[in-house]
């Protein structure tokens, strides 16, 4: 049995997981859809964003392993980090849901993602700039295959409605996490590393309300509550998809294909 | 009333310049997914730089009862293949 790793709590690390960790944990509960999808073709475009996501964290997460400079690679950061070390939003490790709830957080988290990318390839990091680059393309589809289907099922049948009132009801309680920005936003965005999210905020939301708007969805009040999941503090999902995830690397450490 | 989405065609071009090849088929609701679908079940593997869509039932084919009058007749004609001139050795991708 593999032991756990400790966690670096510098500010560039930190707001390298914070990226990598929501693309990871966002890439596993997509490819939960593998062989489960509505239609064959959104199986295989399901599965097709879950590995544009993963690829996406190995990158940031290499990364955030060079800067730490301890010598560990993307495996072991993705698999022996205690749960509390995790630095993902809480929006994308709840459980998929049904299609409207996929879809809705999809466009959620592809939205911040395009705009956060769009301005990483400026960064002052040449590494983070070059992942941006790539990262911005993958980023820009997964949004327009989200908010398409957002814009069928919102405006489609009384049913698929109801499904994605639904759906936007809950994950809009998780939404103001998306835009807390905190001392290391702060720290990074001095070095030009990276934008504070909060700064994503009302490009965030313009493209959201358009993407409702045409869905004939209104887009709900925000919420008072604020989850943590940037902070490490997460909902109860996050144990189980996490040992789903270690399980292997914890029982059989260093093992690779 | 049909519930099952119609089907589409498939045509994926693999490099500007060539032809779009036929590919497969899927089922969409409408043009605008079936692009996108194709793009997510065709071209995966850097297959494409242009999609095309088509409704199968629009697609006119040759009945297959026709093979023999149709094709057959071209099997002794081979004076129709353009390979009893003699090409200028300056020519090379003919």
């Amino acid at each position: 049995m593999q032991g756990s790793i400790d966690l670096d709590h510098r500010s560039a690390v930190q707001y390298l997981l914070r990226i990598g960790d929501t693309c990871l944990i966002l890439g596993q509960r997509l490819s939960e859809w593998c062989g489960h999808a509505p239609v064959l073709e959104e199986d295989i475009a399901m599965a097709n964003m879950a590995l544009d996501l993963i690829g996406q964290a190995r990158a940031v997460l290499t990364h955030a392993g060079a800067i730490e400079g301890r010598g560990r690679d993307e495996d072991q950061l993705a698999f022996l980090r205690d749960e509390r070390d995790y630095r993902n939003l809480t929006l994308v490790e709840l459980p998929r849901g049904d299609f409207a709830f996929t879809v809705m957080r999809n466009a959620m988290v592809a939205t911040l993602m395009k705009l956060l990318w769009e301005r990483l390839v400026d960064s002052s990091d040449e590494e983070l700039a070059g992942i941006a680059g790539k990262a911005v393309k993958e980023a820009r589809y997964h949004q327009q295959h989200a908010a398409d289907w957002v814009v069928r099922l919102g405006d489609g049948t009384a049913e698929s409605r109801r499904r994605t009132e639904a759906a936007l009801r809950e994950l809009w309680l998780y939404m103001p996490e998306l835009f807390e920005s905190d001392a290391v936003d702060d720290a990074c965005q001095a070095i030009a590393l990276g934008p504070r999210w909060i700064d994503l905020r009302e490009p965030w939301l313009a493209e959201m309300r358009s993407i409702l708007d045409e869905a004939t969805l209104a887009m709900p009040a925000e919420s008072a509550f604020r989850s943590s999941g940037k902070r490490g503090l997460h909902s109860e999902h996050m144990g189980y998809i996490l040992a789903d995830m270690q399980f292997l690397q914890r029982a059989f450490p260093g093992g690779v294909w | 009333m049909n519930q099952e989405w119609p089907l589409w065609e498939v045509f994926v071009r693999s490099k500007s310049g060539l032809d779009h090849k036929h590919c497969g088929s899927l089922h969409a609701s409408d043009a605008k997914m079936a692009i996108q679908m194709a793009r997510d079940v065709y071209t995966r593997r850097q297959e494409g730089t242009s999609i095309w869509v088509v409704l199968s039932e629009q697609i006119v084919a040759s009945d297959p009862g026709d093979k023999a009058m149709y094709f057959d007749p071209m099997e002794d004609k081979v004076y129709r293949h353009p390979t009893f001139y003699r090409l200028p050795s300056s020519v090379d991708h003919m």
